[in-house]
Formats: C-alpha cells, sequence, structure tokens
C-alpha cells in the first residue's frame, strides 16, 4: 500500500503508557501495531474496510468517494479504526490532538481485548490481512483471464447476495443428522404393529397394512423430493454447492462469503464492542491518563463521541450505559431470585449488599455475550426509564417520524428486533427444485416488516443470475396478508403463477 | 503518489459515466438537472448505482432513540449523521442519491453520446489579456501597497500577547514585523471569444411547454459551447412585434400578446454583432427559437435580406429551432429552408417535444463550426 509514516516517538510513548494502565486494569489483548494516516489515506482504509490489500472493486471507490466528501464538508471524521487480526492493526489519524490519540488508543486497547476475548469472535481469521490480499489476488487473477468487467459484474451479482448468511452457524448446530428410522425392523415397514399369532388378523387386518403401506410411500417419496431437506438459511453456500457454475465463478462467491462472515461478528456485536471501548477509554483517561489541562479537551471529544440525536441510537452510548448499569448491580448485588422477586420500588433503590462483583461481571459479559443476550438480560425497566429510551416510528398521518411509546416492553421488542439478524431480513432457501422445474424458491421469514419491493427485485434479478433458472421469492406485501410470490423469470419463459401453491 | 484507491475510484466515476450516458435521453427531456445546477457543478439523482440487497422497507421497521420528548413528538427528517467515530466496516448511507458531476464532464459526455464533434475555434489568434487583482495580504512589499488596518491590528495583537499593551493609554506602533501588505496576483481575462446570442419569440403562440423545451435545450447548448470555448457570453434578445434585449430570466419567462415580426430581432442581433463583437475576434452563435409563424410574408423577405447581409457573413453558425405549437402555421422553416438549404452556416430543426431536444441539439452542433 503506501508508504508507512513513521511512527513518532512520542506517540510510542503513550502507547506504552495506555497499554500499561490497560493491562493494570485486566485487558488483555494482541499486540497493536498503530500507523499514522493522512485523511485521505485514512479514508481509503476506511473504504476499504480497513484492509488496504482488498480485491479491487467500484464499490469502494463509491464509498471513498462518500467518506472524503463527507469529510471535505465537515460532516464527518474517523478518528480511528481497528481490524480484528493479530496482531492487531490501528490507525491514527495524522494531526489529532494528543488528547485524541490518547482516547483513541484506550478505545483500541478495549477493542482488540474484546476482539480476542468475545466468543463470537473466536472463529475469525485472525491472519485476515493475508486472507483479504491473498482474495485480492484470486480475483486479479481471473480478471486477467476472463476480462475486468466480465468479473467486476460478477462480483456485483455476488456483493447483491452477501448478506444471505448464516452468521450463528459458526456456534450452534443447525441440524443434526437423523437417524434413518428403525431400518433393522423389517415388520415395521409394512405397519405391522406387534401381536401374537392369533390375534393377527384383528390388529392388523389387510386394510388396515395396506393403508399404512400407501402412508410410508407418500411419505418417504415427501421426503425424497424436499432438497434441501431443510430450509437452508445460508443462501451463499447452497448457491456454492448447487449453482451451476463455473470455477472461478465458485472461486468469487467463495471469496465474498468467506469475507461476509468476517465481517458479521462486528455487526453482531456492535453496541457491547463500542460500549467496552468507551467503557475503557473513560475509565483509562480519566484515573489515569489524563493531565489536568487535558480534562476539557476530553470532556469535549468524550461528549461528541456519546451525543445522541433524535431518532438515532448511539451504539457507544447505549453500551457503556448498559455496562456502567451492570457494574453497579453487580457491585450492590441487585440480581438474583431475591432480587427478581422485590416488588417494593423503595426497597430496591436502596439495595446494596456491598457484593463487589461489578468488574468481574463485566469480564464474563464481553467473553460471553453478543448484541441480542446483551440487551435481552440486562435492559431492564429502570435502565429503560433512566436513559430514556424511547420507540419511534413512521406515522403515515403526519408523514414524519415520531416517537411512538415510551412503555418498556414496546422499547425492549423493537430493539431486540432491530438486532435480529442484525437488522437484515431472514431469507431462506425454500426449495431447489421448485415446482420440479430446477427452479430456485427462497422465503422470507416475515418479522413484522415488508421488504423493499424494488430492491428484492432486483435481488433477485442477481439471484437468477446466478441460478441460471427463475428465481421466486414468498413474502408478504402491505397489499394483501397472503403471501406474494415474487417471480423472476430467467431467459427461458414460463407461464405466470398464482400463489396457490402455498399449503 | 498514486493510491489504489484511485484505481476503484476511476472505475466508480467511470460507472457513473456510463450510467449518465444511458439515460442522458431522459434527464434532457425532463430537464431536471438544470433545477439543481450549481456553480460549475451539477448533481445527478442516479438511484441505481447501488448494489440492491435484500432489505426491509424504510419506513417499515421504526427504531429505538434515546432523550427527551413526549410520544407523537415528531422527530424530524431522519438521516441526519451526527457527528462521532466512524466505524469501519459500516456502510456510510443506504442510498445514494445525488452523484455531482462537473458541467465540463457532462458536457462529455453529451458530445460522446451524441457523437458531437470538436469546434473548429475561428481565427488562430486569442483574446490574452493579463489584469493584476488585489488578492491578499503578505509580509513584504512596497510602503505604498501597506495595509493600513491589518498593520495595526497585528501591532495590536503582538503588544497584548506581550504585555505592554495598555488599555488606559492605547499608542501602538508597528515595528517591522507587523506591517502587512497588499498582494496582487496576475490572472488572464475571461478569454470570453465566443458568444451566443438567444433570441426567442415570445408572441401570444409560445405557451409555457414551448418555453420549457427552449430554456432546456439552450441549457444544453450553453454547457456545450462553454465546454468548447474558454468563456462564452450569453445574450438574449426577446421580440414580438418589437425585438428587446433581455437578462435570462426575464427572457424565460416572459410572454406577451401581439403579433410577431421576426426581422425586428434579426435587426437587433445585427445590431449588436456590429457594435460589439467584432467577427475576426469573437465566434457568434445566433440562436433563434419561434413556433414559425412571421407576420407577413414581407417581413419573412426582410429577414432572409438581413441574414445574407448582416447576420451570415459573421457568424460561425446560425440556428433556427421551431417549437411545434398548436397555433403556429410553422412557415418560417419553410421559407429558411428554401433560400439557405445549400447555406452550410444555417442549420433548421423542428422540435416537436421534449423528446426531440436531444436530436435537435445534435442537428445544431453536429457540424462543429
Amino acid at each position: 500500500m503506501t508508504a508507512i509514516k513513521h511512527f513518532p516517538a512520542y506517540l510510542h510513548d503513550i502507547q506504552q503508557e495506555i497499554e500499561g494502565y490497560a493491562k493494570g486494569f485486566g485487558l488483555d489483548f494482541y499486540p497493536i501495531i498503530y500507523e499514522v494516516l493522512d485523511y485521505k489515506t485514512m479514508n481509503e482504509v476506511a473504504a476499504y474496510g480497513g484492509f488496504p490489500t482488498r480485491y479491487p472493486h467500484w464499490r469502494f471507490g463509491m464509498d471513498y468517494e462518500q467518506l472524503s466528501k463527507s469529510y471535505e464538508w465537515g460532516l464527518s471524521k474517523i478518528y480511528e479504526m481497528v481490524i480484528n487480526t493479530h496482531p492487531a492493526y490501528a490507525y491514527l489519524l495524522e494531526g489529532n490532538s494528543l488528547v485524541d490519540q490518547k482516547i483513541v488508543m484506550a478505545h483500541v486497547c478495549a477493542h482488540v481485548d474484546f476482539f480476542k476475548h468475545n466468543y463470537f469472535f473466536s472463529k475469525t481469521n485472525r491472519k485476515m490481512i493475508d486472507g483479504m490480499a491473498n482474495h485480492a489476488a484470486r480475483v486479479r487473477r481471473h480478471m486477467a483471464r476472463h476480462g475486468q468487467d466480465v468479473v467486476e459484474d460478477f462480483i456485483d451479482t455476488c456483493l447483491s447476495l452477501e448478506n444471505l448468511i448464516d452468521p450463528m452457524s459458526a456456534y450452534i448446530v443447525r441440524s443434526r443428522e437423523t437417524k434413518p428410522e428403525d431400518e433393522d425392523d423389517p415388520s415395521d415397514k409394512s405397519g405391522r404393529l406387534r401381536a401374537k399369532g392369533y390375534m393377527e388378523s384383528f390388529i392388523n387386518p389387510p386394510e388396515y397394512l395396506e393403508a399404512q403401506k400407501k402412508k410410508r410411500e407418500e411419505e418417504a417419496k415427501k421426503q425424497k423430493r424436499r432438497f434441501p431437506e431443510q430450509a437452508q438459511r445460508d443462501v451463499l453456500q447452497f448457491l456454492i454447492e448447487h449453482a451451476p457454475l463455473e470455477h472461478w465463478q465458485t472461486d468469487v462467491l467463495e471469496i465474498v462469503r468467506d469475507e461476509a462472515y468476517y465481517f458479521a461478528p462486528q455487526a453482531m456485536t456492535k453496541i457491547m464492542n463500542e460500549g467496552w471501548a468507551s467503557y475503557w477509554h473513560s475509565k483509562i483517561l480519566t484515573q489515569k491518563a489524563l493531565d489536568a489541562s487535558e480534562v476539557v479537551d476530553y470532556a469535549d471529544a468524550n461528549s461528541g463521541v456519546m451525543a445522541t440525536s433524535p431518532g438515532r441510537l448511539n451504539p457507544y452510548k447505549l453500551g457503556v450505559e448498559l455496562l456502567r448499569n451492570i457494574e453497579d448491580r453487580w457491585n450492590r448485588g441487585q440480581f438474583g431470585k431475591e432480587w427478581d422477586e422485590c416488588d417494593s420500588m423503595e426497597q430496591k433503590r436502596h439495595w446494596d449488599r456491598r457484593t463487589g462483583l461489578g468488574n468481574r461481571r463485566l469480564f464474563e459479559v464481553r467473553k460471553l455475550y453478543n448484541d441480542i443476550t446483551f440487551i435481552d438480560e440486562f435492559f431492564t425497566l429502570e435502565f429503560c426509564v433512566e436513559q430514556k429510551f424511547y420507540a419511534f416510528g413512521f406515522s403515515e398521518r403526519s408523514g414524519n417520524w415520531e416517537i411512538m411509546s415510551r412503555e418498556f416492553k414496546k422499547v425492549k421488542d423493537q430493539l431486540l428486533k432491530q438486532l435480529t439478524n442484525r437488522g437484515q431480513p431472514v431469507i431462506l432457501v425454500e426449495d431447489g427444485n421448485f415446482e420440479n422445474r430446477s427452479e430456485l424458491l427462497l422465503r422470507h421469514v416475515h418479522e413484522g416488516a415488508d421488504l423493499d419491493p424494488g430492491q428484492a427485485r432486483d435481488t433477485l434479478k442477481n439471484a437468477c443470475k446466478l441460478w441460471t433458472r427463475p428465481v421466486s421469492l414468498l413474502t408478504r406485501t402491505p397489499t394483501s396478508l397472503e403471501p406474494v410470490l415474487y417471480d423472476v423469470q430467467a431467459a427461458n419463459d414460463r407461464a405466470p403463477k398464482s400463489p396457490s401453491f402455498m399449503k | 503518489m498514486s493510491q489504489k484507491i484511485d484505481l476503484d475510484h476511476g472505475r466508480f466515476r467511470q460507472i457513473i459515466r456510463g450510467k449518465i450516458k444511458q439515460n442522458l435521453r431522459k434527464y434532457i427531456s425532463q430537464g431536471e438537472m438544470i433545477a439543481k445546477k450549481g456553480k460549475d457543478r451539477v448533481a445527478i439523482p442516479l438511484p441505481s448505482v447501488d448494489i440492491p440487497h435484500f432489505k426491509h422497507g424504510d419506513k417499515q421497521q421504526g427504531g429505538v432513540g434515546q432523550g427527551e420528548g413526549d410520544v407523537g413528538d415528531s422527530l424530524g427528517q431522519d438521516g441526519q449523521e451526527a457527528p462521532g467515530k466512524g466505524e469501519a466496516g459500516d456502510r456510510p448511507g443506504d442510498h445514494l442519491l445525488d452523484i455531482e458531476v462537473s458541467l465540463q464532464e457532462l458536457a462529455e459526455i453529451m458530445g460522446e453520446e451524441l457523437e458531437l464533434p470538436r469546434i473548429q475555434p475561428k481565427g488562430t489568434e486569442k483574446i490574452i489579456a493579463w489584469k493584476d487583482k488585489y488578492s491578499g495580504i503578505r509580509t513584504t512589499g512596497p510602503e505604498s501597497l501597506r495595509h493600513f488596518r491589518r498593520t495595526y491590528r497585528q501591532a495590536m495583537r503582538r503588544q497584548i500577547a506581550m504585555g505592554t499593551y495598555d488599555a488606559k493609554n492605547p499608542i501602538v506602533v508597528p515595528i517591522r514585523e507587523d506591517k502587512r501588505y497588499r498582494s496582487w496576483r496576475s490572472e488572464p481575462l475571461p478569454q470570453s471569444n465566443a458568444v451566443i446570442i438567444y433570441m426567442m419569440d415570445v408572441s401570444g403562440s409560445m405557451g409555457d411547454e414551448q418555453k420549457e423545451i427552449v430554456r432546456i435545450e439552450s441549457f444544453w447548448i450553453d454547457t456545450w459551447l462553454q465546454s468548447q470555448y474558454h468563456g462564452v457570453i450569453s445574450r438574449y434578445i426577446i421580440h414580438d412585434a418589437m425585438a428587446k434585449e433581455v437578462d435570462r430570466d426575464t427572457f424565460f419567462k416572459t410572454r406577451e400578446s401581439g403579433g410577431t415580426m421576426i426581422s425586428s430581432a434579426y435587426k437587433l442581433c445585427a445590431k449588436m454583432i456590429a457594435d460589439e463583437y467584432p467577427s475576426e475576434l469573437w465566434n457568434i452563435y445566433p440562436f433563434h427559437f419561434s413556433d414559425g409563424d412571421n407576420w407577413s410574408v414581407d417581413d419573412t423577405h426582410t429577414c432572409v435580406d438581413l441574414m445574407k447581409k448582416d447576420v451570415l457573413p459573421y457568424v460561425n453558425l446560425f440556428c433556427y429551432g421551431q417549437v411545434e405549437s398548436p397555433y403556429g402555421s410553422g412557415q418560417f422553416i419553410k421559407d429558411l429552408t428554401e433560400h439557405f438549404d445549400e447555406d452550410e452556416r444555417v442549420v433548421t430543426s423542428e422540435i416537436k417535444g421534449k423528446d426531440a431536444i436531444m436530436d435537435s441539439i445534435k442537428e445544431f452542433l453536429g457540424k462543429g463550426k
């Protein structure tokens, strides 16, 4: 990439100092390598998602233009960036004040600690810099052989489906091998019930046996016809395995999928990760690293990070407040059966068992939770009220975004809903041999929000390119409660179909 | 230093260009670009650049916020990015709205799409004039250019900083380092060596739709000629039975009733050329838009004479665009064709509607004159 700027000695000293404090507090992180970048290079690296070695694609150029514009117009500025690798790379913006750099370094230490210990990062490739460079080399090779336009166009198609992965698949077992049912029992095959000889004709009359046999056959037929056997969440994987792709195409699709999985944990732990980093930067700076002359500048920078604006959730703010709340509760013993069953607000307010478990609990939380479980478990009524959370939505009546409710349950539901599957719709491969025409049927698991119809159609067209046969999507639209079939025709035409096939 | 991102960024701009080119006809006939014109850039809405994904509808989801406010309070337009930390790997913005391109680039795109030839400017002499312009302040210079106020302000600032300033006895004494002088820059005078003279018939038969067509077409003509010459001056003449020069706004807004004497406009045009734009130094482009309904055959003859004698010898190109109107007879274009069919300097074009604007531009500018 670009020439690496000399990492100045005074920053090196600050790094030593900050990392010393961080370790003293019990943070444990990979070695961190800092680079100081000017804003142009910073925007460049940010456009590449932190990896200057990524494959060539115009989308990065588009992101770069937007980042540069919003920097030039003074709308936003990237202070810092850190990537999840071992050793971890972090980027500092040239010309930031010393206080800013201190905050950033403390922040980065906590991020890297989080990368290292949080369970949901445990399966990520820590050598991803090499991984990305490898991907880039492969893409370039395909471009050299098949032409840049062809490959780029294909990447566009793959990227269109990049969110159709199963981010949890690395951590859970979706389906276990089912044992074929009692094959060793021949009597069962015919549906015969066990009976003593003289009872045989009463317990297993021939008509019954006949009916049983038919039923079995039908079931077997049904079983056979299902492909995939269960609806598959990892659409990309399904396409890699079953779409009629050329070698290089499979390779590109694998690259896109690989990178999507690499970035998925960041989206799954955004609130926690930023909360954790903010918690520690403020602790390290206010308790250790700040010089009296820097306090005002620190407060100014920190308040910028923590600022909330209407209609926008600030993950930094929510994360750090919730972590502090947890620390406080566990320090005072506000947990467990007794706490849960206590009805007296008065008693709860003054509850203090002096358990002092806050710090320990915090480290457990950062190890085991992701945003959903974090919110689900620790987002309490008291916290919701204290932090003035509200749920908002679009009001058709006024044509504006409005505060809809401050009710705890609604707020929490809304929050969990928008975190589920990283806020993306869940799309499954329902049938890979739809209507026995080797067409593909996808199903949108409707959880209250409709798909954007224009985008859905365009995305289906792209899916169609990969599958090379018609692809349909089962979803719901505002105009009908029944599921609707978005149906995209491939090159070969097909009679339009009613959605009536749904059982 | 060339960076890796430059390649991807270049690629992105190339795609944008392609998209604009594809949709140029649409943009031209809708005229939506004109509304968003800045000084030398336009913003073009290109919704389909970004890669499509399955995602929830915009207004479907709602969200959670934090802060004051009662149930039912409006949160205003959302989507405002708060200042704070950016995060790597986070998508910057879900929808792409406006793509900015410079007018120069736009002209190039149009030139490519319409296959317009580059214009060979008339005459080899270029008008280059240099003008000194006082544009800044510096710390050295002749005393005659000393900036009194800035010098004293600097001196006062220094004294306050040193603690020698006494508010009760405010004596400020500049020393050498405080002195500030005006500085100048030599700038080439804009080489306004092309002039476009727009003439439009504003008689009763030219309705709003006809004017809209003229407005759009003149925007594109401006853009193209702008890209071909360093500075282009536009002059505007409206006429019914009388002609007068107006500014741009008035040109497109005026609506008169009354008869049409095209010769009046041509007279004014000829006078303008004779008085202000010597043809050896200027590339001159008269454009005339009308619905083709002239008052009398006599007047048409006057027009033809005027053109032959006082206009055509001096201009690069004379363009006549006839906008179709339900009232006009559309005779004038036939008269012109009859007299000037052989003449390379005269281009006529019938503009049937907004969709025909592009073809008309091609007819006008396709000769490379």
